[in-house]
C-alpha cells in the first residue's frame, strides 16, 4: 500500500499542465501497474500475463503463473468488440442449433426449453467487489445455480495454492451459494433490485436476471438496507 | 476565418447590385453598385475562401448589404455545414439568414448542446441527426441508464421546428412516447432512421405507422426492440403508398405477410426493404415478385425446404430484380440455395454477408459473380483462399470488413484465417479505403506490405482478438507493422490497433497520424507515453477511445487543453486516478468529464483509479440526467473536496 507520504509527495506532482511537454521526471509513480500498492483493494490491471497465447514469448512468463487459467478473451466484458447485437444474433443461432439438434430427444429439463426461447438472454456481466475488470458469463451455457457458481469460482478465484488469480489473495474454493465464505453471490433483476441469488428457481432466475455480483458477505448482510438506500437515492 | 464555397449558378436580380466574384486568389470583392446584376461565376468543384472577414465587406463597400433574399438563394446552393458554418460567422446579417435557412441540422453529440438551443437557433429544419452513447457502448462497456435519451430533444423540436421531416438517431434512448410524440407533432414527418437505438416497443413502431401519412423511411438499425407481436405492419394505412425504404430486420417476431404483400403493392417506390429473420423464404419468393424495382434487399431467414417448383419460382424472382444494387440477410443460408443469387450478382456494389455461415467454398462462385462490388461484408468463413477470389474477381472494392465467426469460443475457431488474405486483397483491389478484420494472427510484414498497396486506406480497423498478441513469426510487438500504415496513408482517418504494442507504436501514430480523426486502443502501450504522444501529436483527433491500457494521470492532465479541440475521450480499465479527474474539471469549464464508475466515490482516495471515464466538450454545461453511477465535479461537490486539502 501506498505510504501516506508518498501519496501526498505523488499528489503535488500532479499538474495540469497546459500545454507544456512531457518532462522527464514526473513518470506516472499512481498509474504503474506493476506498482503493486497502487491500485490497493482496487484489483489490477489485466495485462500480458493474462492471456498466453502460444508461442509468444509472455507465455514463458506466465507459465510460472501455472495453475492460474487465464481469463479468455471471450470472458472480458466487450471483448472481442463485436457489436452486441451480433454477438445476440449469432449466440440465438447456435441456441438454435442446439435446439433442432435435441429436439428429436427427449428434453429432459423443461428448463433448457425456456432458456433457449429467451436467446436474447446471452451473456451476463459479472463484477466482483474488488476487482476493477468486469466478465461475462454466459447464462444459456449454464443448467444450474451450481454451474453458474462454479463457473465463476474459475473466474475469479484459483483453486491452487501459490497462484495469483484476479484478487490475488484467495487460495482455497469458496462457496459461493450457501453464504460460508467471505463472499455471496447476488444479482439485479429487471426490476432495478439486487437479490442475494438462489432463492427462485433457475428457470425463474435466468428471466429476471439482468446482472451479477459477487459481494463481500459484510455488504450482503444489509442487502435490505442498502435495497432500501438505493430506492431513495432514485426517488430524489 | 476560412470556408469553403461550392455551387454554381449565374443570378441575375433587378435590385441590389453588387458583383461577387470568387476568384482563385480567394478574396471576396464588391464592386462599386453600378451594374444592375449579380454575378456569380460559376467555379469549378470547390476552392477555398481564405480571408473572407467582416472587415474586408464593410471596407469594400459603404452601405453594402446583401439583401438577405440574394443570401438565401445563395445560400440554397450551400449544402456542407462546415461551410454553413463559416457562412454564419461573417457578419450578423449572415448568420441570421444562414439560421433561418438550415434545413439539416447534425448534433454529433446529444449533450454537446441543448436541444432548446438547436432548435431555437434552427427553426427551419428540416432533418435533424443526433448521436448519443459512445461508441464503446456498442461492446457493453457503458452501464445501461447512463443516458442519451431522445426524449428531449423530441420535446424540443416539436415545440419549435414543426416543420422537421426527418430524424435519425444513433445509440439513443428511444421511448414508446417518443414515437408518439414525433406522430403527433410534425405533420409531414416522412424520415425515421434509428441506429443502435433500444427502449421502445413495437407499439411506438405502429404509433409512426399509423400517423405518418407521407411516410418515406421507416429504418430499424440493429435496434433493441420490445417485440410484442408483428401487427405494427397492419397500421399503416390503405392510403400511404410514398414508402420508398422499409427496414425491420431486427425485429423477432413474425409480420403478418398479408399486410407485408398489401403494404408492397401500393409502394410503387419501394426502393429498400430489410426483412427480419421469421419472413420465411418462401414468402420472400411472393414479396419479390411484388417489388421488382428494389435496389437493396435484405432477406430474411434463407433457410427453409422448399420444392423444386418453390425453388424454381424464387430464382426466378430474383432474376427480376434488375436494378438491385445491394444484398444482405441471408440468416442460416444453406449453400443449395447459394445459386439463386446467382442472376444479382454483377449489378450488385453492395453485398453483406456477415451472417451467412456458409463455408468458402460456396461463396466462391458467387463472389466471382460480382465484378462490380464495392462494398463486401463477410465471415471469416470465407478464409484466405476465399478473399483472393475477392481479389481478383472484386476490382471494384472499397470497403472490406471480416468479422469472427465464433461468437464466444473464439479460441475453438477452426478457421484458417491469417494476415494473408488481407493482403491479397489489398494487392488486388486498387480502390481499397476502408477496413474491418478480425483474424487470430498478423505480421509487421503484412501490415508494411498492406501499406505499400494502399497508401489510399481512409480507415483501418485491425482486431487480432488475442489480447497483446505479438507477430507471430517473429514475436516482435506490432509496432512496425502500424508505423507502416500511418507513414504511407496519409489520409488515414481511422484507426483501430491491436496486438502486442509498446510505446513506440504510438510514437509512430502521434507522429504520422496527421489526419487522423478516431482511434481506438485495447490492451496497448506500457505508461504515459502512450498518450501523451497521442494527445500532442494527433493534430486531427476528434474520438478517442482507450480501453484496458496502462497509462495514468500525466499525460492527462498535461495535455488536459487538447481535450477542447476534439469531440469526445473514453477511457475504461486505466489506471486514470480519481485525483486526477477532480483536477480537471474545474479547470476546463467547456468539458464535461464524466466519471463512470459502480462504487462508491465519496471515501475513495485520490490515487485509486477510476472505472471509466468520458470526457466531452460542450456548450452545455454539465447535464441534468445522470444517472447515479455517474460523477461529475458539478453534481457531486462534495468528492471534490480533496482528503489532503483538509490538512
Amino acid at each position: 500500500m501506498i505510504s501516506e507520504l508518498e501519496m501526498e509527495k505523488a499528489e503535488s506532482e500532479l499538474e495540469l499542465g497546459l500545454g507544456l511537454s512531457l518532462g522527464g521526471g514526473t513518470a506516472a509513480k499512481i498509474g504503474k501497474p506493476g506498482g503493486g500498492g497502487a491500485w490497493g483493494e482496487r484489483g489490477r490491471l489485466l495485462t500480458a500475463k493474462d492471456f498466453p497465447s502460444v508461442g509468444s514469448k509472455r507465455a514463458a512468463d506466465s507459465a510460472s503463473h501455472a495453475g492460474a487459467s487465464p481469463p479468455r478473451s471471450s470472458q472480458v466484458v466487450g471483448w472481442p468488440p463485436i457489436g452486441s447485437h451480433r454477438m445476440n444474433s449469432l449466440a440465438a443461432k447456435s441456441a438454435r442449433e442446439e435446439e433442432g439438434e435435441a429436439g428429436k430427444k427427449k428434453v429432459k429439463d423443461d428448463e433448457t426449453k425456456d432458456v433457449n426461447k429467451k436467446v436474447q438472454v446471452g451473456f451476463i456481466k459479472v463484477n466482483m467487489d474488488g476487482v476493477a475488470i468486469g466478465r461475462k458469463v454466459d447464462l444459456n451455457a449454464h443448467s444450474s445455480y451450481e454451474n453458474l457458481a462454479q463457473t465463476l469460482e474459475d473466474m475469479f478465484f484459483r483453486g491452487n495454492p501459490g497462484t495469483i488469480g484476479l484478487t490475488g489473495q484467495f487460495t482455497k474454493p469458496l462457496r459461493l451459494l450457501d453464504g460460508s465464505s467471505e463472499f455471496v453471490l447476488t444479482y439485479e433483476d429487471k426490476e432495478g433490485d439486487w437479490m442475494l441469488v438462489g432463492d427462485v428457481p433457475w428457470r425463474m432466475f435466468i428471466t429476471s436476471v439482468k446482472r451479477l455480483r459477487v459481494m463481500k458477505t459484510s455488504e450482503a448482510n444489509g442487502l435490505a438496507a442498502r435495497h432500501q438506500e438505493s430506492n431513495e437515492r432514485q426517488r430524489k | 476565418i476560412a470556408g469553403v464555397l461550392t455551387w454554381a449558378t449565374l443570378l441575375k436580380v433587378s435590385h441590389g447590385h453588387c458583383l461577387l466574384c470568387f476568384s482563385c486568389l480567394v478574396t471576396l470583392v464588391f464592386v462599386s453598385p453600378l451594374p444592375q446584376f449579380i454575378y456569380i461565376i460559376p467555379k469549378p468543384s470547390s476552392f477555398r475562401l481564405r480571408s473572407l472577414t467582416s472587415n474586408h465587406i464593410s471596407n469594400l463597400s459603404m452601405d453594402l448589404r446583401l439583401p438577405s433574399k440574394v443570401l438565401e438563394h445563395i445560400l440554397s446552393f450551400v449544402d456542407s455545414n462546415e461551410d454553413r458554418n463559416s457562412v454564419s460567422l461573417v457578419c450578423k446579417s449572415w448568420f441570421e439568414t444562414e439560421r433561418r435557412t438550415r434545413k439539416r441540422v447534425f448534433v454529433r453529440n446529444c449533450y454537446a448542446v441543448t436541444p432548446e438551443a438547436v432548435a431555437r437557433r434552427f427553426p427551419e429544419t428540416r432533418s435533424l441527426t443526433l448521436k448519443g452513447k459512445p461508441h464503446f457502448a456498442d461492446y457493453n462497456l457503458v452501464p445501461d441508464g447512463w443516458g442519451g435519451y431522445a426524449w428531449p430533444w423530441i420535446e424540443a423540436m416539436a415545440a419549435k421546428c414543426p416543420s422537421l421531416e426527418e430524424l435519425r438517431l444513433k445509440r439513443m434512448v428511444v421511448t414508446d412516447e417518443c414515437l408518439e410524440k414525433i406522430a403527433a407533432s410534425f405533420k409531414d414527418f416522412k424520415v425515421l432512421v434509428l441506429t443502435s437505438c433500444e427502449g421502445f416497443s413495437t407499439d411506438g413502431l405502429a404509433a409512426i405507422a399509423v400517423a405518418c401519412r407521407n411516410l418515406r423511411e421507416l429504418e430499424l438499425r440493429e435496434c433493441i426492440v420490445e417485440d410484442i407481436g408483428g401487427d405494427w405492419l397492419s397500421y399503416f394505412p390503405e392510403t400511404l403508398t410514398s414508402l420508398v425504404s422499409l427496414d425491420f430486420s431486427c425485429l423477432d417476431s413474425e409480420v403478418k405477410l398479408s399486410d407485408l404483400e398489401r403494404l408492397l403493392s401500393r409502394s410503387p417506390n419501394l426502393k429498400s426493404l430489410k426483412l427480419n429473420r421469421a419472413v420465411s423464404l418462401d414468402a420472400l419468393g411472393s414479396l419479390l415478385r411484388l417489388a421488382p424495382q428494389l435496389v437493396e434487399l435484405g432477406t430474411g431467414s434463407f433457410s427453409d425446404k422448399l420444392d423444386q417448383e418453390a425453388v424454381a419460382k424464387l430464382s426466378q424472382a430474383f432474376s427480376e430484380l434488375k436494378e438491385l444494387k445491394s444484398l444482405s440477410g441471408l440468416w442460416d443460408v444453406l449453400p443449395e440455395y447459394i445459386p439463386l443469387l446467382y442472376s444479382v450478382c454483377p449489378g450488385l456494389t453492395s453485398l453483406n454477408l456477415s451472417y451467412a455461415t456458409v463455408q468458402m467454398s460456396d461463396l466462391v462462385e458467387l463472389i466471382t459473380g460480382c465484378s462490380n462490388l464495392q462494398k463486401l461484408w463477410v465471415m471469416d468463413l470465407i478464409e484466405d483462399k476465399g478473399l483472393e477470389v475477392v481479389a481478383s474477381s472484386c476490382k471494384e472494392l472499397r470497403e472490406l470488413r471480416v468479422f469472427p465467426s465464433g461468437a464466444e469460443g473464439l479460441n475453438d475457431t477452426n478457421v484458417a484465417m491469417t494476415e494473408q488474405g488481407l493482403v491479397s486483397v489489398s494487392e488486388g483491389c486498387p480502390n481499397l479505403e476502408s477496413v474491418l478484420y478480425f483474424c487470430v494472427q498478423f505480421t509487421n510484414a503484412a501490415m508494411v506490405t498492406i501499406a505499400r498497396n494502399r497508401p489510399n486506406l481512409t480507415c483501418f480497423r485491425l482486431c487480432v482478438m488475442e489480447p497483446f498478441a505479438p507477430d507471430h513469426k517473429t514475436q516482435q510487438p506490432l509496432d512496425e507493422g502500424f508505423k507502416a500504415i500511418v507513414e504511407r496513408c496519409k489520409d488515414l482517418q481511422r484507426l483501430s490497433v491491436s496486438g502486442l504494442l509498446t510505446d513506440k507504436a504510438f510514437e509512430y501514430i502521434g507522429t504520422h497520424g496527421k489526419k487522423l480523426r478516431m482511434l481506438s486502443i485495447a490492451f496497448a502501450g506500457d505508461s504515459d507515453l502512450m498518450l501523451h504522444h497521442l494527445l500532442s501529436g494527433c493534430e486531427s483527433l476528434n474520438k478517442l477511445e482507450i480501453r484496458d491500457c496502462p497509462f495514468g494521470d500525466t499525460a492527462l492532465l498535461e495535455n488536459a487543453a487538447k481535450l477542447e479541440t476534439m469531440r469526445s475521450l473514453w477511457m475504461s480499465s486505466c489506471c486514470v486516478s480519481f485525483g486526477a479527474c477532480k483536477l480537471l474539471s474545474p479547470k476546463m469549464p467547456k468539458l464535461n468529464v464524466e466519471v463512470i464508475d459502480e462504487h462508491p466515490l465519496e471515501t475513495r482516495p485520490d490515487s485509486s483509479p477510476v472505472e471509466r471515464i468520458y470526457i466531452y466538450r460542450t456548450l452545455a454545461g454539465p447535464r441534468l440526467d445522470m444517472p447515479e453511477f455517474v460523477w461529475t465535479i458539478q453534481k457531486n461537490p462534495e468528492i471534490g473536496v480533496s482528503h489532503l486539502a483538509i490538512k
